[in-house]
């Protein structure tokens, strides 16, 4: 049972890492992801790594299984019963619109209009209940779904969070008539103000269940099967893993399951290797996707749009994301401007190099053109070889001609255009948070994003970058580390001077109560176990709230409710950390109560991935010309895994594994740490 | 075609300086008191020209309207710098004056020189709708106000901060003219905040690449944008189109005010003439020449999504507006309603361009942002004011049907939570729904407008209404449909009233279980009706978007006889 797997699903590629703590041994496999029944991927991945399941402690499992059945609308038909007056809300949105300029599109809602029905019952604001609930009326609603070919229902009425009794009566009512346990409801799911984003966080949890919950009870039946006698564990969003029960009552915390692993995995190697604080960059087909870690502590946001009007509040890993990756498009437009993307040519067709027929020059031909790519051995074994004569041809009619520069300076061209927006996308999510850039590692993962380290560092000020040993399968070994947590939110609506502190305690009791038990129920072994305590309060008057941790004690189970003077102090402190002074007698009012209950898993000892051994003469495996600013550079190409720990490769020069490149520019220096990272920095002058 | 400056260097920069604008956006969303600012995002942001205060580069997050505008700020500025003789490093002016610098009262503007090595190089500006800037209604909404004074306290152009010092003389003058202080200086502090930012990134900008190479940026993107639009404008057919469309009325006298423009385009240049419109009115359904100016560029942004904000777009634009018309109101003429004028500009350059490139243009959309206010006092007697916005339907396309229940034209806000208004305020939102059979019919019809009925808690509140619509509907294009005209009613003793101006009307008195009730025109439908699958009928009468009467009625029986 020493054995960890975990299994990263992406778009193209599910990643399986495996790691076998008493050898000390880890191994990562690429297989293609099957569609669309993910199923199969991810069980021929595991199987060609491991024989016998029984040797498996813990099987974990980053999806999006729920990503794509939102962004495809490939959810289970549902209906909606909701208070009366209020059945529109999901289709009304907060009254936005797609795009700021132009006017066009719409919307459809999840759930269409006839499987959205209205009963009477109404609470207010403060919780008093006007009209009760007419269960006769749920019940009868409940049946007509039913009979329409419901799979999954959500219960959504207005104020329930702050009274859920109505609610909690009608779900009662429904749960004894539903056939399956798909009832979602909105005061369950997320008791906070604001009904839109309730109550499509809470329909498109119910839209993912009968989806994701079958899903995942394949595998787990699939897992048992084949002797798996261990623990199967989901990530979520936030980064933290839940288990698989969890998952199937709350899958819409699984919206941004894949790219929250990678995070926590870049947060843990930097760390490790000596940096708290790093910014990662994952660079794909179509996108860059850009995360910040703080003091070991990754940012998270509150909310996010899977697509128009798909609203989740749910906790998440915040990742800024713009449209530069390696499959962008560059394009000059009629004022003679360079432009990179927005339109992609993504994996397929993919860039012009893979013949495969799209004309038009993306990123990755740029790179190709200027000798960064080998052509003869692309990433991903899909492909012979790459035809850089094609590739030129687009850069020459596209932008050389329109600009008038040589092929060379036009691919040069691209990649400083898109370096650029790359490094904006940098400055973003550090700057502009009042984070230096300066104190920060940059960490590429994912297929190219170690062709662009050294434009990184140029552009943006960073002092150095990690390139993990296998940053190809990063989201896969985050699976492996990831803690397990549970969220939970409560709104409480009260100004601080007359706050019901006891009730907050009491509030905050039941949020460790519940999730203590979620870990008490798991089969992992905790080091250690953390509560996170935070109010959203503002001042009187004013619109967004400022997140305020608190420090809570808590001891033998029992929570130490926090004073009022504590709460003012906490809330003067964040407030000033934000905008920098207080408002001379403001009155503060707390608007939600957050508590985050995490479970500490043991760590593996990342050195187990380091190179055993090796010589930097022995892993040279080949020179060509590689093109940097504006002159041609012999340069020496290197088989990266085998090179020894402490070597240091001056640029220029190209370091290879089976899924990544990595690119030292010239005037950089890339050194092997003792756990395999390759650092790059400034090299000697 | 980009002049002495590099592509690359070209590109890097664009994307650099859009950058500084965003950044600027976004302070001030976070650190903005009032929701009007801070969740509406009713604020902009930009670089503008040292000479002529066009715009150079301005942020995407802010409302659209001030995208035009803004330039019309800074040249306020610049002429009052020019007559005093007395520009200087470290100045930063603000000003509220509409008839300067567009929009209305409620807009208060920063404008601030910045300098580089002692030279001025450009402006940098900051615009926020403030809760409450004083005049007769909290809000600043008076639909009867019949003078600048009744609508809001008036403020010049004056230096705010003089050689880096700040004038506290002014800000006392300030916040004894607002309802809301505390709001108002919360504001400021973020508006203040977003320039300094601004001025610390042109700082690193400049250091980096320097005052030449950016400056030639500049030029470069001005005239960059200019080719664009040129290029957009030579796609199109040479022509005269025409387009007529109303007003319901002032406020005062109900008697309807056309808004009337003829869109002419020979070659790669464009007039928009708005000859014919009505004269000044008595009522705020004013507006002043630069609000018109930028309303046509808006609206020519809308048809062509690509074009970058930046002033070359309009060189090869001319705008005209005749003198003494509601489009160019002078001081102290009310222009508080503003938004319902320019909604209808709009509504007619989409009327007119339709028939130039029915493919390029939407139907018109909903038209009336529906400025409600109810305010009373509660049984402690602490006074309370709702004021809100309110949404409806978009105009069919080409490509889809139009959107249900969005945000206007000129705005990118979202509307607040009812639930967060319900604990707010002492209402019940009886309904918030969909409004059926409010969409114009098409082949791609509108999207549909809202029905929001609130009902009172406390015992007595007094209730104002600010729209527009409830006379003339909003049109299709291409032969598409005209969507439902906006209906207000409240109630009172003995029943249900509409009040006698459609859509405006002040000192509404309600009683606590009483309820106002607003239906939003839906969006008007893209091609004949004629042309809709009897699917999409069939589909609408089954969602109960339309009633199966109201389906026969425009489309034919046809749609009865498919199955779903």
């Amino acid at each position: 049972m020493s054995r960890m797997i975990g299994v990263d699903v992406g778009g193209t590629f599910t990643d399986v890492f495996v790691l076998d703590e008493a050898s000390g041994s880890a191994d990562v496999s690429k297989v293609p992801t099957t569609r669309p029944d993910q199923s199969a991927g991810f069980l021929g991945g595991i199987a060609r790594q491991v024989d016998d399941l029984s040797t498996v402690g813990v099987v974990v499992h980053g999806t999006t299984a729920g990503t794509n059945a939102l962004l495809e609308r490939k959810g289970a038909k549902i209906g909606v019963i909701t208070t009366r007056g209020l059945r529109d809300v999901l289709e009304m949105r907060r009254r936005d619109r797609p795009r700021t300029w132009g006017l066009r599109g719409e919307f459809d809602p999840v759930v269409p209009r006839d499987l959205r029905l209205e009963v009477s019952e109404r609470t207010l604001a403060d919780g008093t209940i006007r009209t009760p609930v007419d269960l006769d009326e749920v019940r009868a609603a409940a049946k007509t779904l039913l009979s329409e070919g419901c799979m999954a229902v959500a219960i959504l009425f207005a104020n329930a969070y702050a009274n859920a009794e109505n609610e909690a009566k009608a779900v009662a009512a429904v749960r004894e008539i539903w056939p399956n346990p798909h009832v979602s409801a909105s005061a369950e799911i997320l008791p906070e103000i604001r009904e839109f984003e309730r109550f499509s966080t809470t329909a498109l949890n119910g839209y993912l269940q009968p989806e994701v919950s079958g899903y995942l009870d394949r595998l787990d039946a699939a897992l048992k099967g084949d002797g798996f006698g261990g623990e199967f564990l989901i990530v979520q969003s936030n980064g933290g893993v839940m288990g698989s029960d969890t998952a199937c009552r709350l899958p819409v915390r699984t919206a941004l399951s894949g790219p929250a692993a990678g995070v926590i995995a870049a947060g843990y190697i930097a760390q490790t290797a000596g940096f708290d604080n790093v910014i990662t960059g994952d660079m794909g087909g179509t996108s860059f996707d850009v995360a910040l870690i703080a003091d070991g502590k990754s940012m998270l946001s509150p909310q996010t749009a899977i697509d128009f009007g798909l609203v989740v509040r749910a906790p998440m890993i915040e990742i800024t994301t713009i449209g530069a990756g390696g499959g962008s498009i560059a394009w000059v437009d009629r004022g003679g401007l360079l432009n990179i993307g927005p339109e992609s040519a993504g994996s397929t067709p993919g860039p012009v190099a893979y013949g495969l027929g799209n004309t038009r020059p993306t990123v990755t031909d740029a790179n190709v053109v200027l000798g960064r790519i080998d052509p003869e051995s692309p990433i991903g074994g899909k492909l012979e070889r790459l035809d850089v004569d094609a590739a030129a041809r687009a850069i020459d009619a596209h932008v050389g001609e329109k600009l008038g520069l040589s092929t060379e300076a036009a691919a040069e061209a691209i990649l400083r255009v898109a370096n650029s927006r790359m490094a904006g996308a940098i400055r973003l999510v550090s700057i502009e948070r009042g984070f230096d850039p300066k104190r920060f590692a940059f960490m590429p993962f994912g297929g190219g994003g170690a062709l662009h380290t050294g434009a990184m560092l140029k552009d943006v000020g960073i002092a150095r970058a990690i390139i993990p040993r296998y940053p190809g399968v990063t989201s896969a070994m985050g699976c492996v580390i990831a803690d397990m947590r549970q969220d939970f939110v409560q709104t409480i609506n009260a100004l601080t001077a007359t706050l019901d502190i006891a009730g907050l305690g009491r509030g905050i009791q039941a949020h460790v109560d519940a999730g203590m038990a979620l870990l008490d129920a798991a089969q992992s072994r905790f080091e250690a176990r953390d509560i996170e305590v935070e109010l959203d309060m503002a001042y009187v008057g004013q619109t967004h709230t400022v997140a305020v941790p608190l420090d809570v004690k808590v001891a033998e189970g029992r929570v130490e409710a926090p004073t009022r003077s504590d709460i003012e102090a906490a809330f003067d402190a964040a407030y000033t950390a934000t905008f920098g002074r207080l408002l001379k007698d403001g009155a503060r009012r707390v608007m939600n109560l957050r508590t985050a209950v995490i479970g500490k898993r043991p760590k593996f000892d990342l050195a187990t991935l380091a190179p055993k051994g090796g010589s930097v003469e022995a892993s040279i495996i080949g020179r060509r010309k590689v093109h940097f600013g504006d002159a041609w550079h012999e340069t020496a190409i290197y088989d990266r895994l085998s090179l020894p720990v402490g070597a240091v490769i001056e640029g220029p020069a190209i370091l290879v594994q089976p899924d990544t490149t990595v690119l030292i520019d010239p005037g950089l220096a890339g050194r092997v740490d003792t756990f395999g990272n390759t650092i790059i920095e400034p090299g000697a002058p | 075609m980009s002049g002495s400056i590099d592509p690359i260097t070209l590109a890097v920069l664009a994307g650099r300086m859009e950058q500084i604008a965003d950044e600027m956006d976004a302070t001030l969303f976070r650190a903005a008191f009032n929701p009007i600012i801070a969740e509406a995002h009713d604020a902009s942001h930009g670089l503008y020209h040292a000479t002529t205060g066009d715009t150079l580069v301005q942020g995407k997050s802010g409302l659209p309207i001030f995208v035009g505008v803004m330039s019309f700020a800074v040249k306020a500025v610049i002429d009052k710098a020019a007559a005093a003789g007395d520009l200087a490093e470290g100045d930063t002016y603000i000003f509220n004056d509409a008839h300067l610098g567009g929009t209305h009262l409620s807009d208060m503007r920063l404008v601030r020189p910045y300098f580089w090595d002692g030279a001025l190089f450009c402006y940098l500006a900051s615009v926020g709708h403030w809760h409450d800037v004083g005049g007769a209604v909290p809000g600043n909404y008076n639909p009867s106000a019949t003078d600048a004074f009744q609508e809001a306290f008036v403020l010049p152009p004056v230096k705010l901060i003089r050689s880096g010092e700040m004038q506290q003389d002014i800000i006392d003058i300030l916040l004894r003219n607002t309802r809301l202080p505390q709001s108002a200086m919360g504001d400021l502090n973020g508006q203040l905040g977003a320039l300094d930012l601004g001025q610390r990134r042109l700082d690193a900008l400049l250091e980096e690449y320097g005052a030449d190479t950016v400056k030639a940026a500049l030029d470069a993107l001005g005239n960059r944008a200019e080719a664009l639009m040129r290029g957009e404008l030579a796609d199109l057919p040479d022509g005269r189109w025409e387009a007529v469309d109303h007003l319901d009325n002032d406020g005062i006298t109900d008697a309807a005010l056309p808004i009337k423009v003829a869109l002419e385009i020979s070659g790669d240049r464009m007039v928009l003439d708005f000859e014919g419109t009505a004269p000044v009115t008595a009522g705020p359904v004013n507006i002043a020449l630069p609000t018109a100016v930028a309303t046509a560029y808006v609206a020519i942004k809308h048809i062509f999504p690509d074009l970058p904000a930046n002033a070359g777009v309009m060189r090869p634009v001319e705008v005209r507006v005749p003198e003494g018309s509601l489009l160019a109101a002078a001081f102290p003429a009310p222009v508080g309603g503003y938004t319902e004028t320019i909604l209808r500009m709009i509504d007619v350059i989409f009327a007119a361009a339709a028939q130039a490139a029915p493919d390029r243009v939407v139907a018109n959309a909903y038209g009336t942002i529906n400025a409600l206010s109810i305010a009373g006092k509660r049984a402690d007697g602490r006074p309370w004011v709702m004021f809100s916005f309110y949404g409806g339907g978009h105009g069919g396309s080409l490509e889809s049907d139009g959107l249900n229940h969005g945000n206007a034209p000129i705005s990118t806000a979202t509307i607040p939570p009812m639930e967060i208004l319900e604990a707010a305020y002492p209402v019940m939102f009886r309904e918030w729904a969909l409004r059926p059979d409010s969409a114009g019919a098409g082949a791609h019809r509108g999207g549909l407008g809202a029905v929001y009925e609130i009902e009172l808690l406390e015992e007595k509140a007094e209730a104002f209404l600010f729209g527009e619509r409830g006379r003339f509907s909003p049109q299709g294009v291409a032969g598409g449909g005209e969507g439902a005209m906006n209906v207000f009613a409240y109630e009172h003793e003995e029943g249900w009233d509409t009040p006698p101006l459609a859509s405006k009307m002040r000192g509404i008195k309600l009683e606590k279980g009483q309820a106002v009730r607003l239906e939003t025109p839906g969006g008007g439908g893209y091609g004949p009706a004629a042309e809709r699958a009897r699917e999409a009928v069939a589909r609408d009468v089954a969602m109960g978007y339309l009633t199966p009467e109201n389906a026969t009625a425009l489309y034919g029986p046809a749609w009865t006889e498919t199955t779903r």
